[in-house]
């Protein structure tokens, strides 16, 4: 657990770039599917040829006001594209196009949890924007290589108030944005790709006081780990800079994974004026209210009212609910475990963070490639309900269920894993036991409970396994104290 | 309105411009020319006034999502003054 | 195909000196009676192009010119009786066109060849017109006289022999080669006079449509929210017909106007007894050259003669029309040339230490000076500190001038006045001063903040035999009703049909 003085108070506010996940492009009718050849999903449009114009994606707008209903936010009904000036050689036009004044989304909030209990988050504004080029510096010696492949694709900027104070709760709100954009369907989710990248923008300030100290901002972090890693260097960094005397400097700053440490981008340094004004190729976005309606009618049951519907509906503890609606495909399939099976729903809660999760975890794979399916647990947790199988042998069937398939019934059958529940034959088992055992059986009449465990061990070793644990405890009890 | 050396320096290094020293009094005299053409909208109080960003305050058309370019990588890096591999070439970037 | 044409044609265009320019709408009779063939047409008008002096193209066409005048007379031949069928043009080397040099008039294009075509131009190409090749311009449409070409001044036709007088800009080649009788008609674009003003110094007829008429995609931008492109030719009817074949909605453009298709010859013979036409004081002021008041006057008078009824309105602010302009064509300008960096297409400096250097050395050798005069006061305008002053100001006068055509629309059906405050003058004799350059859009600049259609019709001569534009501003859209009363008044007169020296001299060479 990371911790800093406490004399110093963190203040972290994050800027999410989230990819759309569109067909086409922004402003061009050119594929946004990632792994292309370098420049062939570069239309005239995308490199900015002499007389191109920009023509706006609807289904952008859409997942822009997807968004911002499902964070209960303002939608600007009128908003508007701007020219953000800048010369770089990934992005071909010399501006991008993105929203200033007005953008799509205003302010909205996201509740985290934290150590300390839920926090509200707030959103300062989300805004549509495309992406720029690649820049790849390893191919040239003296050159750089130039793939215009991803500019123009279609970015939703997600801006937070600076409301988070500490790298925990940054990583938390992070993690929650990861799952809503993912539950509401409009951006693959995927870090590596670069489909869902942040900066961070980092200061400290002597614990209550109230002007916010000088920021810094953490450029590309892809994932959550270095996120927290990044924020952590940062604030160790500033807090020795200030008791030192010193003060911070406002600038970007990268991190460097491999070495753990930020750095200043010094090709950045150089003082900005973005020149920003309106897209004159681009008339202001009108948002009818019919429109705004289309697309709350194809809103999904969000995180938070599926928590609480899991919570009233299936009793569990917030904190399984919280895990069990964490993304919507896992919900999913709780849900459908539900549906076909009789089990206690906290038992199912149980079995999937316990021996589902760990198990993906392990093979690293997503729920929805999960070689169990949600029809052959259903059937295992009937197993365990029914009695058929012991919490032992259950993790026996799964284990084999996970590693070569089959169903349920068959591998118990196969196994031999069927539990004993015949009083007469597991009554056989605890004489031979008594019999076996006639000092642990003294000790337990003269009052040490404790040796009970050892003898329904015997009896369990046995059985191989397969007689009910609870019968064979009461027939001990029964039996010595006859 | 007059600009200073500075001002016009600036600008052009905005505009990645380079105006060599003989020619910036030139272009002072030239720049600070038009901006008092300029400066008569000073007199007009606007402050009830919306601005007017496009001729007609039209709204925006929104297209369909749909990919309908193809592959003219070829085609548009015949015109490129470097390129290798499908890429663009520019001297070294450095981060 | 040509076997279908009378063999024994002889170039009338070459053996007699025209009295008066030959029209397009007499060329399109010619082509539909057999009486020439666009391939014989094509080429007569190639044989004058390659004759000129005048510096008016920048790049010729001849091959693809004459194969497209093949294919149109073939299509001749199989029925196809489109009146702009195989009637040769001159493009502003403004728009892209597929496989040919589009340079805007720069060095930083110099070696550009454009990948794909504007939509203005494949309309035109889908009705068999024939492009010639591609006319000399200010560069990126910055100008009013064509002297800031990368590729030379373009002399005015109208040019006495003593005196080389400047075409206009910054459709200038276009302008020259009609006057000249190098093409019988031309496109150019006109973000604050560039189509009217040349059309007023070479006595032709030039159509700024409402904005959002015809396409944008693929007409290299100026500044974006004023750009227009429109044709310059010798009459009314010839305007309606070209721009007939330009306009119409482009989902490419996302200004572009999602309106019906409409024929804008339509109401060409309509009476014009009874049209009110507004003369707003401040076009008549006292700075206005007197010959051109009073040959602007008297051809209001002759709209009187046909039945027009004049109203005096007023804009009362015209006078901030040219300040915002140059605040808002700039700024937007500063932006759109930001692409011109050397990475993916044109001119890239041959020297240079590193990326910024790169992009420095160039621009600063693909630009001129007027278009650097015009990035750098974009720059400033929009840059921290000054955008309210500057560019929020400029939109916000914007929208005044534009009311003030709103209340003087309710009064009257068309405004009229000056096309430029003076007739054509001599080479050299502005590029000292940009701001005394400036004045000549003075007239022009309002209808583009505005977005309204207006055009220039010839309208007489100073004594010293310069050709002197009428101008006329409709409401939005209303091009229709603009053309009509062109169209009437050139029936009354005879200015438009007067040819330019230029053109014979060049024609009996």
């Amino acid at each position: 657990m990371f911790t800093w003085d406490p004399r110093w108070e963190v203040v972290i506010g994050l800027e999410v770039h989230t990819q759309l996940r569109t067909q086409s492009k922004i402003f061009s009718g050119s594929s946004t599917s990632y792994g292309a050849a370098p420049n062939t999903q570069a239309s005239a449009v995308d490199i900015a040829l002499p007389g191109v114009l920009p023509v706006m994606n609807e289904a952008a707008a859409r997942m822009a006001v997807k968004f911002g209903l499902a964070i209960g936010a303002h939608i600007n009904r009128t908003n508007v594209f701007a020219r953000k000036n800048y010369f770089y050689p990934d992005l071909p036009k010399g501006y991008q196009i993105s929203q200033m004044d007005l953008p799509i989304v205003g302010l909205g909030n996201i509740d985290i949890e934290t150590a300390e209990g839920s926090k509200t988050i707030g959103i300062t504004r989300a805004h549509l924007e495309e992406d720029a080029g690649k820049s790849l510096h390893e191919d040239y010696q003296d050159a750089t290589g130039i793939d215009l492949n991803r500019a123009g694709t279609p970015l939703l900027e997600i801006v937070s108030e600076p409301d988070m104070s500490s790298p925990a709760e940054a990583v938390a709100y992070l993690r929650k944005l990861h799952s809503l954009v993912q539950y509401i369907d409009i951006c693959d989710g995927n870090m590596q790709e670069g489909s869902f990248r942040c900066d961070a923008n980092v200061s400290v300030r002597p614990r209550g006081q109230t002007e916010l100290g000088t920021r810094t901002e953490l450029k590309n972090i892809n994932s959550f780990r270095f996120v927290e890693r990044a924020i952590e260097y940062e604030i160790e960094r500033q807090i020795d800079i200030l008791e030192d005397g010193g003060s911070v400097v406002q600038e970007t700053r990268l991190y460097d994974a491999d070495r753990h440490e930020t750095r200043s981008m010094r090709s950045k340094e150089e003082a900005h004026d973005y020149r920003y004004f309106p897209d004159p190729d681009l008339p202001p976005m009108v948002l009818e209210e019919s429109f705004i309606e289309s697309v709350a009618a194809t809103l999904p049951e969000l995180p938070a009212a599926k928590k609480a519907r899991f919570i009233e509906q299936f009793e569990l503890s917030p904190a399984d609910a919280e895990l069990l609606t964490a993304s919507r495909a896992v919900a999913d399939w709780f849900e459908e475990v539900v549906t076909n099976s009789q089990a206690d729903t906290k038992l199912i809660a149980n079995w999937m963070s316990g021996e589902l999760f760990a198990a993906l975890n392990k093979a690293e794979v997503e729920i929805d490639q999960s070689p169990v399916s949600a029809g052959q647990f259903a059937t295992l947790m009937n197993r365990i309900t029914d009695e058929t199988l012991s919490g032992k042998t259950a993790k026996q069937v799964f284990a084999a269920l996970w590693d070569e398939g089959g169903d349920v019934d068959g591998i118990i059958e196969a196994k031999g894993l069927k539990q004993i529940t015949d009083s007469g034959a597991i009554e056989k088992i605890v004489d031979e036991v008594i019999a076996a055992c006639p000092d642990q059986v003294t000790q337990f009449k003269q009052g040490n409970n404790k040796v009970i465990g050892f003898l329904v061990g015997q009896v369990m070793q046995k059985s191989q396994g397969k007689a009910n644990p609870q019968m064979v405890n009461k027939l001990l009890q029964e039996k010595i104290s006859q | 309105m007059a600009l200073d050396d500075k001002t016009i320096l600036g600008i052009a290094q905005l505009a990645r411009l380079a105006i060599p020293q003989q020619e910036v009094d030139r272009y002072r005299q030239e720049l600070s020319g038009i901006l008092e053409l300029v400066a008569q909208m000073d007199a007009c109080d606007t402050s009830a006034v919306q601005p007017m960003t496009h001729p007609f305050d039209a709204t925006l058309r929104l297209r369909a999502d749909e990919v309908t370019e193809i592959d003219q990588r070829d085609k548009f890096q015949s015109l490129a003054p470097a390129a290798s591999d499908g890429l663009y070439l520019v001297p070294k970037v450095i981060d | 195909m040509l076997s279908t044409l009378p063999r024994t044609y002889t170039s009338k265009l070459q053996a007699n000196l025209p009295v008066s320019p030959i029209t397009v709408s007499e060329l399109s009779a010619q082509l539909r009676s057999g009486e020439i063939s666009s391939v014989e047409l094509t080429q007569d008008y190639l044989q004058r192009i390659e004759r000129s002096e005048l510096n008016a193209f920048i790049s010729v066409s001849a091959d693809s010119a004459l194969a497209e005048a093949q294919t149109a007379d073939a299509k001749r031949a199989q029925g196809d009786d489109h009146p702009l069928l195989g009637i040769p043009v001159a493009h502003k080397d403004i728009f892209c066109i597929e496989g040919t040099l589009t340079t805007c008039g720069s060095k930083i294009l110099h070696n550009f060849i454009a990948p794909y075509t504007a939509t203005v131009i494949q309309n035109m190409q889908n009705q068999g017109l024939v492009s010639l090749g591609k006319t000399n311009m200010d560069e990126f449409a910055m100008g009013s006289s064509n002297e800031n070409s990368y590729y030379g001044s373009v002399t005015n036709p109208w040019s006495s022999a003593g005196e080389q007088l400047v075409p206009g800009g910054s459709s200038g080649g276009s302008a020259a080669a009609v006057a000249a009788g190098l093409a019988p008609a031309a496109t150019g674009t006109d973000t604050g006079g560039s189509i009217r003003q040349p059309a007023a110094f070479c006595n032709l007829t030039g159509l700024k449509p409402s904005y959002g008429r015809c396409s944008r995609y693929g007409m290299i931008a100026f500044a974006s929210s004023l750009d227009q492109a429109g044709p310059l030719t010798h009459t009314a009817a010839d305007a309606a017909l070209l721009l007939n074949s330009m306009a119409g909605f482009d989902t490419r453009d996302a200004t572009s106007l999602d309106t019906p298709a409409e024929d804008f010859t339509r109401h060409l013979d309509d009476s014009i007894d009874g049209l009110i036409i507004g003369m707003p004081s401040e076009f008549f002021s006292s700075d206005l050259d007197p010959e051109v008041a009073s040959i602007v006057e008297a051809a209001i008078k002759s709209l009187e003669s046909l039945g027009a009824i004049v109203k005096q309105v007023s804009l009362p602010n015209s006078h901030l029309a040219l300040p915002s302009y140059y605040v808002i064509a700039p700024a937007e300008a500063s932006s759109n040339l930001s692409r011109f960096d050397g990475v993916r297409y044109g001119h890239r400096a041959e020297q240079y230490t590193d990326l910024v250097d790169m992009y420095t050395r160039t621009r600063t050798e693909g630009f001129g000076d007027e278009v650097k005069r015009r990035i750098m006061i974009g720059t400033y305008a929009l840059s921290s500190g000054y955008y309210d002053a500057y560019y929020a100001q400029a939109q916000k006068l914007r929208r005044l001038i534009a009311d003030d055509f709103n209340s003087a629309f309710e009064q009257c059906d068309l405004i009229v006045g000056p096309t430029t405050p003076a007739p054509a003058f001599p080479h050299g004799s502005k590029t000292e001063d940009p701001v005394a350059m400036y004045l000549n859009d003075i007239f022009t600049i309002p209808a583009n903040l505005a977005g309204l259609p207006a055009a220039s019709t010839p309208a007489g001569f100073t004594k010293a035999g310069l050709p002197v534009g009428l101008h006329l501003i409709g409401p939005y859209l209303q091009e229709a009703k603009l053309l009509n009363a062109v169209h009437r008044y050139q029936q009354e007169t005879d200015w438009h049909l007067r040819s330019a020296p230029g053109a014979a001299a060049t024609e009996s060479a």
